[in-house]
């Protein structure tokens, strides 16, 4: 559970953007989380609610978009969303996959009150 | 009036973290030191193998090492009867290492090292988002963990350089398929460099070494002046 860890460096983010922007509160935050980020959105989503008490971002709704993996055959340039991990071209059984996306853990979007 | 604006950011959240990282990386290299990071879940045997290597590198190279643990210091106190400098980080309940925390006690590591390992806490899902400014990441996975880990944990290991398989003594008693424990992380993990290792008969232990000796001689050579 390093959930609660994440949000902590997310609130760093939140509150440097609050600060510069002269916000009075921080209202909406949107994250890009992807299937091969190593992070559970629900439990970002309960960590969020426990450490947004008492801080500008009390009243914050957060959004998360999770994203799918998907790759790119480095062979035959074939593009598929690998099930179960198997980071392995469907068509020529290559080993040599590029990751295209998945791996994010991202700060997308975020709405202040100003 | 109450005005809403909305802001575009796209910040990796763990951009900080990653930027500590690439700091120690930097200093590291330039003091020509290889970092370790070793990542398992707890049991998997990541203190006795560091034994094993620290008794067969001590006579030739100098070593320190970083342990990561939530309590206690006894993986510490083992680490130091070998006779190499130890550095403990308590985490008090946090289930990984971070950045920060290798930064904080990163003045006290000595300057003329040649190896620095570090032994994250013992799990499997947490330490692997955290890089720690290591060169090389080592996943361990001990044969009484089952062969089916590396896809039920799948970024512990796309993140790795290497897989360690420890415990390869217990083989005969287990039903543990290396092949197939093999298969399944280059599954996940094209690139992994993989290793058949036993910490009690010592299997495998001498190419581990090898391959961190190499690493080393690279960083060796590209370190400032060389």
């Amino acid at each position: 559970m390093h959930e609660l860890s994440i949000v902590a460096s997310l609130f760093d983010i939140l509150n440097e953007k609050a600060k510069e922007q002269k916000a009075k509160k921080i209202t909406k935050v949107k994250l890009k989380v992807g299937m091969l980020s190593g992070v559970v959105p629900e439990l970002l989503e309960s960590a969020f609610e426990i450490y947004k008490k008492d801080t500008i971002a009390s009243d914050a709704k957060l959004e998360i978009e999770t994203t799918s993996i998907k790759a790119k055959c480095k062979k035959c340039g074939f593009e598929f969303s690998p099930e179960d991990f198997t980071i392995i071209c469907p068509t020529c059984c290559s080993y040599q996959v590029k990751i295209l996306s998945g791996e994010e853990l991202l700060l997308e979007k975020m709405e202040l009150e100003i | 009036m109450k005005k809403k604006k909305e802001y575009v950011i796209l910040k990796e959240l763990l951009g900080s973290n990653q930027k500590i990282a690439n700091e120690i990386r930097k200093s590291l290299t330039e003091k020509r030191i290889l970092a370790v990071n070793f990542m398992s879940s707890p049991g998997a045997g990541k203190t006795t193998l560091l034994e094993r290597i620290i008794e067969k590198l001590k006579q030739e190279y100098r070593i320190a090492v970083i342990e990561g643990d939530i309590e206690t210091e006894k993986d510490a106190e083992r680490i130091r009867a070998k006779g190499v400098p130890v550095f403990q980080i308590t985490t008090g309940g946090a289930c990984h290492l971070e950045a920060k925390m290798m930064a904080k006690l990163f003045n006290q590591v000595p300057n003329n090292l040649h190896f620095l390992f570090i032994e994250n806490v013992g799990n499997l899902v947490c330490p692997a988002n955290y890089d720690l400014g290591e060169h090389i990441r080592c996943v361990l996975l001990s044969a009484p963990e089952g062969d089916d880990k590396p896809k039920k944990y799948p970024k512990a290991f796309i993140t790795s350089h290497c897989l360690i398989i420890t415990k390869s003594d217990l083989f005969p008693y287990l039903p543990f398929n290396p092949n197939k424990a093999k298969k399944e992380a280059l599954s996940v993990n094209s690139k992994l460099k993989i290793f058949i290792t036993s910490a009690l008969n010592g299997e495998g232990i001498d190419d581990l070494i090898q391959y961190f000796k190499y690493h080393f001689e690279k960083i060796e050579k590209e370190g400032t002046g060389a």
